[in-house]
């Protein structure tokens, strides 16, 4: 299979060297043999019936209708925690292990009303609470290449599932990096989008105020095809911006005016912990821009070191709300000897049992931060550090056009190795979190591979809806270094 | 039940189901085909993912619950705030889908209002409102045996909470407040008012402290409250409770007390340690709520005339006392017959007309616990009877006949006064046989009467309204019989 881009497979199709059977039917086939645990549910007998009326609306049409059906029978994988209507949505959870939504996400829809055929449900942290995708009630995921090592997360079956073939794009999403860091661990592109730019609904909420779904991909130009279909205002997300989708795809070719560029270069994220490798890959990428004629700005992001702390409180206070439906009532599994309890909160006790550590960790935590007492030092506190956390970044865009950093302090690691250390885990997202606490769009795109050929990612960020800015420079970069 | 030396301190959380088409954070339907509400539909028939908290699913706030919560603070004269904010109020309880009620906390949309209330003795007392807020209803659990069951199509049902300030001393003031509040909210067209179905409930905060003193008691909250009559036995009761609790030496505990009508009694439901910590914060899938002035302002003209302004015209312009003023705009029904029949009628016939409407019509709503627009009485008939009464037609003992018969029947005015023979005799000839009659039989008192005994011109009214069968034109009467008397 040498077609693994959106506008590749199309090309194919229109020369009826491919057809949308035949790829679903690779792609099942691949996503079954796989190795990776990738999968949580393929739903073959779906998309095959999908890739079948993508094939009849070729046969009538001669060809791939483009500008109508964008996304027509492209594969794709949905990280599991989507809704779609019927189809078994675990959030890589035990306490949703029966769970089927009677609706689908807006984003699912919108990706399938342009023709894409969803392959299945990809696996991930359990209630994307993780950065290694060692947190799944089902299993780790292995990296694409380098089986024992973690892809990262939580978007991990996603990055494999992309970069291993199993499907040709994927949904995830990115609430302190779950997008980014896999992408970069597994050598793809990646995108958060500003929040506000993708609609929430039907993504089941780990944290609401950072969640964003964003493409998963192999290409530059086909995160901004996904993008296209994606985005745009939801009038069931009141927290979807009232905007126009945007041109994303005519971003792919507005070549940035290197004359004017000016990257900014925060130096709170070149600093030690870092490994080598990851460093030098960066810095090359900063010295390319420079090449091309842009301008490097250093810039300070002052209260970058407070970022995983404000994270480790918002979200986990969220979060404990979020996750206070799963009760065995309404939505989660209901074991026998919770029906047996003789109160009620001993039937909360041992239905919530369900939870992994991880999940049960961070619950706690935020249920411990909301309560009386204890709000004003910590929510409060943080939502305040926060605000401050935007505001540097608000002041960083007005010196700089992006800001350009590693995903990560290291490549991807091995499997087992964080796993008894949580704050080891935490810091790993030191350089993605404080995109989502100020809700700017931000992308991972390969740079470089350390010595044991693992990828590394750089990278861009933008200012709030500077979206398809990020894209332009994005796919300057990629096509660039590949030249 | 008097206590001198204690003074009570009342304050009262009211939830008001608004009259929307649709719930609070989704497009479900409040009510059904027929117009009854969701609660009663198909168990779990009147939810969709957003109100039944599927995963995934967000609110969207509906527009018209937002209008609502203006209305109910421009008519009680609250501050509408600019910018207000939803809050989850996180617990758990198998009848709240998401473990979590979404409600407003530290930023409501209305504060620091205030209501006139009329009293009793005929004054009025100025409530304050603390505050109004917009929140989503839970759904009901259902207990049988050996099973509960929950039934989610009351989730996401809109209500306001109405909380006033600890201002009122007695049941009666309570009463009073919550009648007047009542009467406001069923007046703007926010909400049905009907209290036995739960749409308009309360509970109480109820605490006591020694006479004159300004350090206020421990309160106990008393829930499950849903009549007015329920309201004021069940304040008095708590009242007694802390007072005997005091008097023997007790102290008083913070604590959620459950009202149980058949027993007419408090029970203690949870004590301030068992209380919930609500972990409240602001709800991260809402947006602030930005309120533009203009819109409130428009809001503002389509008020219509709220129970206070009306009971100062009637009071001013139609010279009705406080209190029937307070009766008559006690709720839209009762306020627009007295407007319709008053029109019917004539301005000057205000005050019978005002007579009838809060004795017999309030009576008959009392006893058949209906609605004055449930019976067949009406406007035309109330206007017949005044001015029938006036003519001297019939007598206002007949007038209350008629009502009631009317209430039942629906028959016209003229109808119901032939058949139950209301007419008044007014034919002084007919008169003056009977009262020769009767004071053939009673020439001692007529005597006595002459002699200067002017009492007893009560005893020969009522003889001769016996013999006529209570059907003499009593005001006629008087002037034949002291005639007549005085000629023998």
């Amino acid at each position: 299979m040498n077609a693994n881009t959106i506008r590749q497979v199309h090309d194919a199709f229109d020369q009826k060297k491919l057809s949308p059977t035949e790829l679903t039917h690779e792609y099942l086939k691949a996503a079954k043999a796989s190795k990776h645990n990738a999968y949580i549910t393929i739903a073959e007998e779906r998309a095959l019936a999908q890739a079948k009326a993508a094939e009849q609306v070729i046969a009538r049409d001669g060809r791939v209708p483009r500008e109508r059906l964008p996304l027509l029978g492209i594969p794709i994988g949905i990280k599991d925690l989507f809704t779609i209507d019927g189809m078994r949505t675990t959030c890589a959870s035990k306490m949703l292990d029966n769970y089927f939504p009677p609706y689908t996400a807006t984003v699912v829809d919108r990706l399938e009303a342009a023709g894409a055929v969803t392959l299945g449900k990809l696996n991930m942290d359990e209630f994307a609470m993780g950065g290694s995708n060692e947190n799944s009630a089902y299993g780790p995921v292995k990296h694409p290449t380098h089986s024992d090592r973690v892809p990262g997360g939580s978007s991990g079956g996603s990055a494999t599932a992309v970069k291993a073939g199993l499907c040709l794009a994927a949904l995830g999403t990115d609430t302190g990096g779950s997008i980014r860091l896999p992408a970069s661990y597994c050598g793809i592109v990646g995108m958060k989008p500003t929040y506000g730019r993708v609609s929430r609904y039907g993504l089941v909420a780990f944290a609401s105020s950072l969640d964003q779904a964003g493409p998963m991909t192999n290409s530059v130009e086909d995160t901004a095809r996904i993008l296209q279909v994606m985005s745009g205002h939801d009038p069931r997300d009141s927290t979807s911006a009232p905007r126009p989708p945007g041109d994303w795809i005519g971003a792919l070719s507005k070549t940035p005016d290197w004359k004017s560029l000016r990257v900014g270069v925060p130096k709170e994220y070149f600093v030690g912990g870092l490994t080598g490798d990851v460093e030098k890959a960066v810095q090359s990428s900063l010295k390319w821009f420079e090449s091309k004629g842009a301008q490097l700005v250093p810039i300070s992001l002052p209260h970058t070191e407070y970022a995983v702390a404000v994270y480790y409180v918002v979200a986990v206070c969220e979060a404990s709300s979020n996750l206070a439906r799963y009760d065995g009532v309404r939505f989660g599994v209901r074991p026998k000897e919770a029906l047996e309890a003789p109160d009620l909160a001993g039937f909360y006790k041992r239905v919530r049992a369900a939870f992994g550590p991880e999940v049960k960790r961070r619950i706690i935590l935020g249920t411990f931060a909301l309560s009386s007492g204890y709000y004003d030092a910590y929510y409060k506190r943080a939502c305040q550090v926060r605000r401050l956390m935007a505001q540097d970044f608000a002041k960083a865009f007005e010196q700089v056009d992006v800001i350009a950093a590693p995903v990560s302090p290291t490549t991807a690691f091995k499997l087992g190795e964080k796993t008894s250390d949580p704050l080891q885990m935490y810091l790993n997202d030191i350089f993605t979190i404080p995109v989502n606490l100020a809700g700017l769009p931000a992308l991972s795109v390969p740079c470089g591979e350390d010595s044991q050929k693992l990828p590394i990612g750089l990278q861009l960020i933008g200012p709030a809806f500077g979206d398809e800015k990020l894209i332009s420079i994005a796919q300057a970069f990629e096509q660039g270094r590949r030249t | 039940m008097s206590h001198p030396e204690f003074e009570a301190v009342i304050g009262l959380e009211v939830h008001c189901q608004l009259a929307t088409d649709t719930k609070i954070f989704c497009g479900c339907p409040t009510r059904q085909a027929d117009g009854r509400s969701v609660a009663d539909a198909a168990v779990n028939g009147a939810v969709c993912p957003v109100c039944a908290g599927h995963p995934g699913s967000l609110p969207v706030l509906n527009k018209k619950v937002v209008e609502y919560a203006v209305r109910a603070g421009l008519a009680t004269h609250c501050t509408i705030n600019p910018r207000s904010v939803f809050s989850r109020k996180n617990y758990f309880y198998p009848d709240l889908p998401k473990g979590y009620q979404i409600s407003q906390y530290d930023l409501p949309i209305c504060e620091h209002g205030g209501l006139e209330i009329p009293l009793k003795n005929g004054e009025t007392k100025r409530v304050s409102i603390t505050r109004i807020h917009m929140e989503e209803d839970a759904g009901k659990n259902i207990h049988m045996e050996g099973m509960s069951l929950v039934n989610l199509n009351r989730a996401c049902v809109p209500l306001i909470e109405i909380v006033s300030g600890p201002d009122m001393k007695s049941s009666d003031e309570a009463g009073a407040y919550l009648r007047a509040l009542h009467a406001i909210v069923t007046h703007l067209g926010i909400c049905d008012g009907n209290m036995q179905e739960g749409n308009f409930r309360c509970d109480a905060n109820v605490s006591v402290m020694p006479k004159g003193s300004t350090q206020l008691g421990t309160r106990a909250e008393v829930k499950n409250v849903n009549s007015f009559r329920y309201v004021e036995k069940a304040i008095d009761h708590e009242i007694q409770r802390q007072i005997e609790v005091i008097r023997g030496g007790g102290k008083i505990v913070q604590e959620t007390r459950l009202y149980d009508a058949d027993k007419d009694a408090t029970f203690s439901m949870r004590s301030k340690e068992e209380a919930h910590d609500y972990r409240y914060f602001p709800e991260p899938d809402l947006i602030p709520l930005v309120i533009e002035k203009a819109w409130i302002e428009q809001i503002r003209g389509t008020l219509p005339e709220l129970p206070e302004q009306k009971r100062a015209r009637l009071v001013g312009e139609l010279g009705l006392s406080s209190y029937d003023a307070g009766v008559l705009t006690s709720t839209i029904s009762m306020s627009n017959f007295f407007d319709q029949a008053l029109k019917l009628a004539d301005k000057s016939l205000a005050k019978p007309l005002a007579n009838l409407l809060t004795g017999e019509v309030a009576r008959l709503i009392n006893e058949e616990t209906k609605e004055i627009g449930d019976s067949k009485l009406r406007p035309e008939h109330l206007a017949e009877a005044v001015k029938f009464v006036a003519a001297g037609t019939i007598s206002s003992t007949g007038a209350k006949t008629l009502i009631t018969a009317a209430w039942k029947t629906g028959d016209a005015a003229s109808t119901i006064v032939d058949r139950e023979g209301l007419k008044q005799v007014s034919d002084t000839g007919a008169l003056e046989t009977i009262i020769d009659q009767v004071i053939a039989k009673n020439p001692g008192q007529a005597a006595d009467f002459k002699a200067g005994k002017e009492k007893l011109l009560g005893f020969f009214v009522g003889q001769v309204m016996k013999e006529s069968g209570g059907k003499a034109n009593p005001t006629m009467l008087q002037d034949l019989i002291r005639k007549k008397l005085s000629s023998i």
